[in-house]
């Protein structure tokens, strides 16, 4: 819709005069005194020179139409002229919008215009100070969160001295790994394509094509499958278990749970948490075939390299260690997705617009603490000599 | 409010009005007027279609069948076309108070003044303090956002956005249902000053019979799908037994002690 002109009819426009002739002078006031006449009386009566003036009356006798946003003004008007030590004798208005006026005299006591506080240097600085603050506290909270899950998961995997929600856990790796399988395998194919036609266009330069083969299976097995893979479960699950925890905390239904003397750690988070770390590893290690036969076919259409070629050469690139050096980081992985989607959602508050809020928050946090640990995992394993 | 105001004005006309949910008849063949300057309480059962009814009547929900008019206008058809102007001369209560969450309670306030009008910034908030002023809340509220807010307060920035352009016609949907009783009271005096002052209309959702009783100027139930509209005097002589409880109940005596004698 376009943003029409306003359309209040007005039948007689608001007026507004300062008659000196009668004794005391008297502040006129006539036509309609409404909403889509405020902006124009505003200005009218600001323009207004009162001089001298020790004594008015003001008299809106002749006002045939009065809201809120008018009786305001009128108000104002009287304030402004008392706050000038001009003596206000009387405020003459139709029967019928005294009570109007009287109420928001009464309610209206000088309503304060409190202003947003404006943009400064210093309002800069406290914000960068109070998010620095807020980072710092939100990482003490999740490390508490961690220790309190990992004791929670150590407990129920070592001494189960309680019944484990064992369906829950089972509809967890299905939800969070069967149901991923085609989006999963689809990008792993696809990277495996992509990464093979990179490779043997450099590769060929130097004559040295066949190693494309040796670049495939060691860049996909020890880092891309799984750092792909769990980047992918985190948008997709790790959001899951915010949004899902976070909509549970906007019913209160958690609050139920704590009142009636479940455990929520133990009933929301411990199915997420081992469930994921069921499911990440297998979808990790079906990612890595996936895509090694999407390099498989992209090797055969490129650089005519059969697919018996293309696995003598991979068993010579390869050992178990490589696969064994991706898949180790998966578990890892899991937990932290887990654990943040999870710790985000129980921080949920009891409005609508957080659970999106952190939904997203989940989601950026748990990428960036997978590739930071990916990070840590090539340091050491560098280190240990892998 | 001008001349044409005289009592026995129709604001809202509804006729044969029909809503069905996935085959669930909840409004069957009602009627209804709505006069100018009164103040209308409409009452029944959980799911008796008290608010599908609001929602039909602002154009929100697009009946089966059957005719609406508000100021002549129908709002019943599915064109937006024939709205158009109308959402000035109305103010919607939700019954959660429906703030915008990404703006401050002085924008949302505001957000109407803007659509409709060509004030500067300054008067509008000039106008947003007084707004919240008027239905009691602080000062610095203005500043707050929604979800900064109690539920008490939400309600009452609530109000304050659906009276920002002083409509004819005012909507509310269980207004005093979260405050305390004294806000409820003060809310109850603030619909009613503003209803004499201002002539307007109201059309009010509600279960708080210390509300019907102090405010309202006929009361509409919602029984059987249908519609029975009267005065707390007339309606605690209703044969109908949903009525009868509702008015002559425990609750319903205490409120009402003295005017209305229900029938031994």
């Amino acid at each position: 819709m376009r943003n029409l002109a306003p359309s209040i009819r007005i039948e007689t426009p608001a007026t507004v005069r300062l008659d000196w002739a009668s004794r005391p002078p008297r502040l006129v006031l006539g036509g309609e005194w409404i909403v889509a006449e405020a902006a124009r009386m505003d200005a009218a009566l600001r323009a207004l020179k009162y001089g001298d003036l020790s004594e008015v009356i003001i008299d809106g006798k002749s006002v045939t139409l009065l809201d809120s946003a008018g009786a305001w003004l009128i108000l104002r008007a009287k304030r402004v002229l008392e706050t000038g030590h001009v003596a206000v004798r009387d405020v003459i208005l139709p029967e019928h919008y005294r009570t109007l006026f009287k109420t928001l005299e009464d309610e209206a006591l000088a309503p304060e215009v409190v202003r947003a506080r404006p943009f400064t240097i210093e309002s800069y600085l406290e914000r960068i100070g109070r998010s620095t603050v807020h980072v710092m506290r939100q990482t003490y909270d999740l490390v508490g969160f961690l220790g309190r899950v990992s004791i929670e998961t150590w407990e129920a995997i070592t001494s189960p001295r309680r019944e484990l929600p064992f369906p829950a856990f089972i509809q967890q790796i299905e939800e969070t790994g069967v149901t991923a399988l085609p989006i999963v395998g689809m990008l792993a194919f696809l990277l495996g394509v992509v990464l093979t036609y990179q490779g043997a266009d450099q590769l060929k330069r130097f004559g040295a094509q066949i190693y494309t083969i040796d670049f495939l299976g060691i860049g996909f097995l020890r880092e891309l499958g799984g750092l792909v893979t769990a980047i992918i479960i985190a948008g997709r699950s790790g959001s899951a278990f915010t949004a899902q925890i976070g909509t549970m905390r906007v019913n209160e239904e958690t609050d139920a749970m704590e009142t009636i003397g479940l455990n929520i750690a133990e009933i929301l988070v411990l199915p997420r948490v081992l469930g994921l770390m069921v499911a990440l590893p297998l979808l990790t290690f079906y990612a890595d075939i996936v895509g090694l036969i999407g390099g498989m076919v992209m090797t055969y259409f490129d650089l005519g390299i059969t697919f018996p070629a293309f696995m003598r050469e991979l068993e010579s690139a390869i050992t178990l260690k490589t696969l064994l050096v991706g898949l180790v980081k998966a578990p890892v992985f899991a937990f932290v997705i887990a654990l943040v989607g999870c710790f985000e959602g129980l921080r949920v508050e009891r409005n609508a617009a957080s659970v999106g809020r952190l939904t997203t928050r989940s989601v950026v946090e748990a990428i960036f603490l997978i590739i930071a640990l990916d990070a840590g995992f090539s340091v050491v394993f560098s280190l240990i000599g892998f | 409010m001008q001349d044409e105001s005289h009592p026995g004005d129709v604001v809202i006309r509804i006729r044969g009005l029909v809503n069905a949910f996935n085959g669930t008849v909840i409004h069957d063949h009602l009627d209804l007027d709505v006069y100018r300057g009164e103040v209308l309480g409409v009452v029944g059962g959980s799911g008796a279609g008290k608010s599908v009814l609001l929602r039909s009547i602002v154009g929100l929900n697009h009946p089966e069948s059957g005719s609406i008019k508000v100021f002549g206008q129908e709002t019943a058809e599915i064109e937006s076309e024939s709205l158009r102007g109308l959402q000035l001369r109305w103010g919607v209560l939700f019954q959660g108070g429906a703030l915008f969450s990404s703006q401050t309670v002085a924008q949302n306030i505001q957000v109407p003044m803007r659509r409709w009008t060509h004030m500067g910034q300054d008067l509008m908030d000039e106008l947003a303090a007084m707004k919240l002023a008027l239905v009691g809340l602080p000062a610095d509220t203005a500043h707050k956002y929604p979800s900064e807010l109690s539920g008490g307060m939400t309600k009452r920035a609530g109000l304050a956005r659906a009276l920002a352009l002083d409509p004819e016609l005012l909507f509310l949907d269980e207004p005093t249902s979260g405050l305390d009783p004294i806000s409820a009271a003060h809310f109850d005096e603030l619909v009613r000053n503003l209803q004499q002052s201002l002539g307007l209309t109201v059309f009010m959702v509600t279960h708080d019979l210390d509300s019907l009783r102090a405010i309202t100027d006929r009361i509409a139930v919602l029984v059987n799908k249908t519609i029975k509209v009267g005065t707390i005097e007339t309606l605690v002589h209703d044969p109908d037994p949903w009525i009868h409880e509702y008015f002559c109940g425990e609750r319903g005596r205490a409120a009402l002690s003295e005017p209305a004698k229900c029938p031994a």
